[in-house]
């Protein structure tokens, strides 16, 4: 906990004396990796954050998109990764309540969390399922209680997971655009601490996130407790409504120490804080510890005198704890006293503002000879390895997971969980689509390229509903950033997503870095994390039920591409191989034509073929419909390839639309007219799921079977084990 | 005709149940603080869901003990319709308004999903526009749903008429398949699922039109017409 020679020496000369312990102790909090991006934001300016739908310059912790009419949502991801490898269950909820807390920052009320887990491999690994099981009851426990619904995300397995936990959760607020906090302040405006009382848990764990995880440091885990948190919120909405709010910020990574310096630096002011001031639930902490404390469900709220006591009493009112702790200055100083005595005086932008830094970057050597591989076998009998395919945790149904969220509470959910993605109804009459993918395993085998396919599948998960893309956010957790090879990859990722995103005109509206993801057994592949928001004018697409003879159509075109894919992972247990590569252009081109199909009313099912390939994301189809199909391999669009790279290529860009027969014409002359590879793949009918090359099936299951594996595995497991 | 829905300190329910009285059911909602005192002239009381008090100690049985739970008492004795859903249901059992207790699920987890109850009395305020045995698609979301009652209040409940609901499958092990439970007078209706995450057709998977006819029979109950 404590800062390296070179900052130490820039602090000294930017305030031209020594520090004294505590003011050390808040710079070291605050110039952490964790809440400075010390090695990342250097890289992090090339991302697009503009947009004809973005608001943007009042400092708000999450990212604000205007959906029209007056109305605005917010979004923001955050991980809480280090916490939940020690301690899941406060760590996953903790995590949960840290995000929401920055959709509430913005003045918005919170609507929906997604939430993006990765483990170890549960199949094998005791420690990995523990961590599974109560991570989910943690976010159960918590947004359940809180009422936002869950209304969707992702789940991984992977070995190079074990030992620790990636908990990533994003949340979407919504409210009126004329009751978004202003973020001003004015000399003699006062701050109020709102919420939780401070205790002595989560202790510096900003630095402890700042470092590979070593030890377990069980007092930097924070505790949750959403029945607080819950009124909170509505304290807040309630301040908000009475306009008693100025300005406004969260209390998360850093405590007391990042919040009172990051708002005095963003807003231009000076903030003076007396600590005896703060309510406690312990008794004789020191000023660093209630400095650097990150008990949860607090904020931090400036407003003026004439405000003051109509928010006392709106706190009363709920009988949520509060402690004017200080007041506004014009000096620009944060200043630190206890009683009388100033025990640390600092000027903010100083501590806001770490010195960053230039981290050297070197192409990993493991790259070298990953696209080379021996090609696998192809298995005897097909028909098993898709039943075994279905029942890999990482591609079977998450319905054991998903279940145990209130995904439906706020009554806005109307395309649920468990679909591609998810689509809300706001109270404008329009529908908002969202969903957050990731893919360690492509990302691994090809930092750049995989990310780019994660943006991809994000964007075509949301066009699944009907939606346009109008913006994203990003999250980006790699290992130890000290490590050239490693910063490496963080560079080919935030690359990727800005040529992606400029490209596709979808502005970065919030994100989040998360380094120094690694244990004794070394760093976790790279994991970054998009969350892409599609907004629907009129009406979303809500899968119709398939009927017999419906079509199904494949757009897009199949390719040798299975580095890294579940296949060539789970059944060969082999890495390596070429990744999937977006062509920007032609996927454009899809999504377009794709999204004019579903608007002009003749897609009965959009979806995204993706994780497991061609043979899962039909699977799946007639899984949920309780129909059999016959897909005709020869006529896929495709690359040169064996039966088994056809069934399980995860090439990007690829749908698969199922329509009526009457429809079939007019929606192939579409996609021919704009020169868009695709094909009438096969029919619906009867209860086996077959794909046939010529007129010799190459694999048969039956409907029911695959409904078995795919639906029940996951639940199976975690609870026989 | 006024409704009024009761806050306590971690409803979440509260503000689904308001928009589907007032926006979709044209009722006069409003919702009411458990510190402050029942407005006058309502006509019926709604108990939403939620986790009050974050459900410590037991679901439902720190808000039952609220202030306004005196109030509601009056009321339902006074035969003013009382509904509580979820979390509300809890309260009213644990505030002794409704016999038996809400254990967990067998699951032992928290369960949201779609499933079907079956009308076992119409001639509640709440589904005197549903024929008996009639199956309503409805959301459940709860983790303490298990209604559970000694075999001699199972015998009473059945020989009242006081089962309103129960579940078209086995969800969570509830004695009897029991949804939901009326007292004697039939006035004061408790029920696990959500009808409000049911009755617009945008959010229901499959038919909304049978969970809002627990609204309209509320209506009918008032004298309102269609």
């Amino acid at each position: 906990m404590s800062l390296t020679p070179q900052e130490s020496k820039y602090l000294e000369s930017k305030i031209g004396r020594k520090p004294n312990p505590l003011e050390l102790q808040i710079v070291a909090a605050e110039w952490s990796e964790h809440c400075s991006y010390k090695s990342s934001k250097k890289h992090l300016r090339i991302l697009p954050k503009e947009g004809k739908r973005v608001i943007s310059g009042l400092g708000y912790d999450s990212g604000v998109l205007d959906v029209g009419d007056g109305y605005v949502v917010t979004v923001h991801i955050e991980s809480h990764n280090h916490p939940s490898a020690v301690e899941p269950y406060g760590g996953a909820a903790t995590g949960v309540g840290g995000v929401i807390r920055d959709i509430l920052s913005a003045g918005t009320r919170p609507i929906a969390i997604l939430d993006g887990l990765r483990f170890g491999n549960i199949e094998k690994d005791n420690h990995a399922m523990w961590l599974f099981k109560n991570a989910v009851r943690g976010i159960a426990d918590y947004g359940n209680c809180l009422g936002i619904p869950t209304i969707g995300g992702e789940i991984e397995f992977d070995k190079c997971f074990t030992n620790y936990a990636l908990v990533d959760v994003a949340s979407i607020g919504f409210g009126k655009k004329e009751n978004l906090i202003q973020n001003k302040a004015e000399k003699g405006d006062w701050v109020v601490l709102i919420g939780g009382s401070t205790g002595r848990d989560g202790i510096g764990g900003s630095q402890f996130a700042s470092d590979k995880l070593e030890a377990e440091n069980r007092s930097a885990v924070q505790i949750p407790d959403p029945f607080i948190e819950k009124l909170v919120i509505e304290v807040i909405l309630e301040a908000r409504n009475q306009k008693c709010i100025k300005a406004m910020k969260d209390l998360g990574g850093g405590g007391l120490s990042c919040a009172i310096s990051e708002t005095a630096d963003a807003l231009g002011v000076g903030i003076e804080l007396d600590l005896s001031l703060v309510h406690k639930r312990e008794q004789n902490m020191s000023p660093s510890e209630l400095m650097v404390s990150e008990s949860q469900e607090r904020m931090l709220v400036i407003t003026d005198t004439k405000k003051l006591v109509a928010l006392k009493k709106i706190c009363e009112k709920f009988r949520v704890p509060y402690s004017v702790i200080g007041t506004v200055k014009e000096d620009k100083l944060m200043k630190v006293k206890l009683d009388k005595n100033t025990i640390a005086n600092l000027p903010s932008q100083i501590v806001a503002n770490a010195p960053l830094l230039d981290r050297p970057s070197s192409v990993p050597k493991y790259l070298k000879n990953i696209t080379n591989i021996k090609k696998p076998k192809t298995p005897q009998d097909l028909s098993k390895t898709l039943l075994r395919m279905l029942s890999n945790p990482n591609i079977a149904s998450k319905q054991w997971v998903y279940t145990q969220y209130d995904h439906e509470v706020g009554i806005r959910t109307v395309v649920k969980p468990g679909s591609d993605g998810s689509v809300l109804r706001l109270d404008n009459g329009k529908f908002l689509a969202a969903k957050i993918d990731g893919n360690s395993k492509h990302c691994y085998v090809n930092p750049r390229d995989g990310v780019m396919g994660c943006f991809d599948e994000a964007c075509r998960n949301v066009i699944c509903t009907g939606a346009t893309p109008i913006g994203m956010v990003d999250h980006l957790q790699f290992g130890n950033p000290e490590d050239p090879e490693i910063f490496w990859t963080f560079k080919e990722s935030v690359q990727a997503i800005t040529d992606y995103a400029k490209y596709f005109k979808i502005p970065c509206v919030g994100g989040k870095v998360s380094l120094y993801n690694e244990t004794d057994g070394g760093p976790i592949k790279p994991t970054p994390l998009i969350g892409v928001l599609g907004l629907i004018e009129k009406k979303p697409l809500v899968s119709q039920k398939i009927q017999n003879n419906d079509l199904v159509i494949i757009v897009g075109t199949t390719k040798d591409e299975l580095g890294g894919s579940e296949y060539y992972e789970y059944i060969h247990d082999l890495v390596g191989g070429k990744c999937p590569t977006v062509d920007m252009k032609l996927s454009k081109k899809i999504q377009d034509a794709v999204l004019d199909l579903i608007q002009s009313g003749m897609v009965q099912v959009a979806h995204d073929c993706s994780k497991g390939g061609l043979g899962i994301a039909v699977s799946k189809l007639c899984i949920t419909n309780d129909i059999g199909c016959t897909i005709s391999l020869e006529k896929i669009p495709s690359e040169k390839l064996h039966a088994d790279e056809l069934l399980f290529s995860e090439s990007h860009s690829r749908f698969l639309l199922v329509i009526k027969p009457a429809d079939e014409k007019k929606a192939l002359a579409l996609l021919e007219k704009r020169g868009i590879p695709h094909a009438r793949a096969g029919k619906f009918s009867g209860k086996d799921i077959v794909f046939q090359e010529k007129t010799s099936a190459i694999v048969r299951v039956r409907v029911d079977k695959a409904q078995e594996k795919w639906l029940n595995s996951l639940g199976a497991l975690v609870t026989h084990g | 005709m006024k409704v009024a829905v009761i806050v306590f300190p971690g409803s979440n329910c509260d503000r689904d149940m308001h928009h589907v009285l007032k926006d979709v059911f044209h009722l006069e909602s409003q919702l009411v603080w458990h510190t402050d005192a029942l407005p006058k002239n309502i006509d019926a009381i709604v108990l939403p869901g939620g986790f009050s008090y974050g459900d410590r100690l037991r679901a439902g049985v720190i808000a039952a003990h609220s202030p306004v739970i005196k109030d509601v008492k009056k009321m339902a004795e006074k035969g003013m319709p009382v509904l509580g859903v979820c979390n509300g249901f809890q309260i009213l059992v644990e505030s002794g308004l409704l016999p038996g207790a809400l254990l967990k699920n067998t699951s032992l987890n928290f369960m949201c999903k779609w499933t079907e109850i079956i009308v076992k009395n119409n001639k509640t305020p709440f589904t005197n526009k549903l024929k008996l045995d009639q199956r309503i698609p409805i959301a459940i979301a709860n983790g303490e749903g298990r209604y559970y009652a000694d075999e001699k209040t199972l015998a009473l409940l059945q020989k009242n008429n006081q089962i309103v609901f129960t579940y078209g499958e086995q969800v969570n092990g509830a004695s009897l398949g029991i949804a939901g439970i009326s007292n004697k007078a039939g006035n004061v209706v408790g029920m696990m699922p959500h009808p409000e995450r049911s009755a617009e057709q945008i959010i229901n998977p499959k038919n909304a039109k049978p969970a809002s006819l627990i609204f309209e029979s509320l209506l009918n109950t008032l004298g309102v017409t269609a």
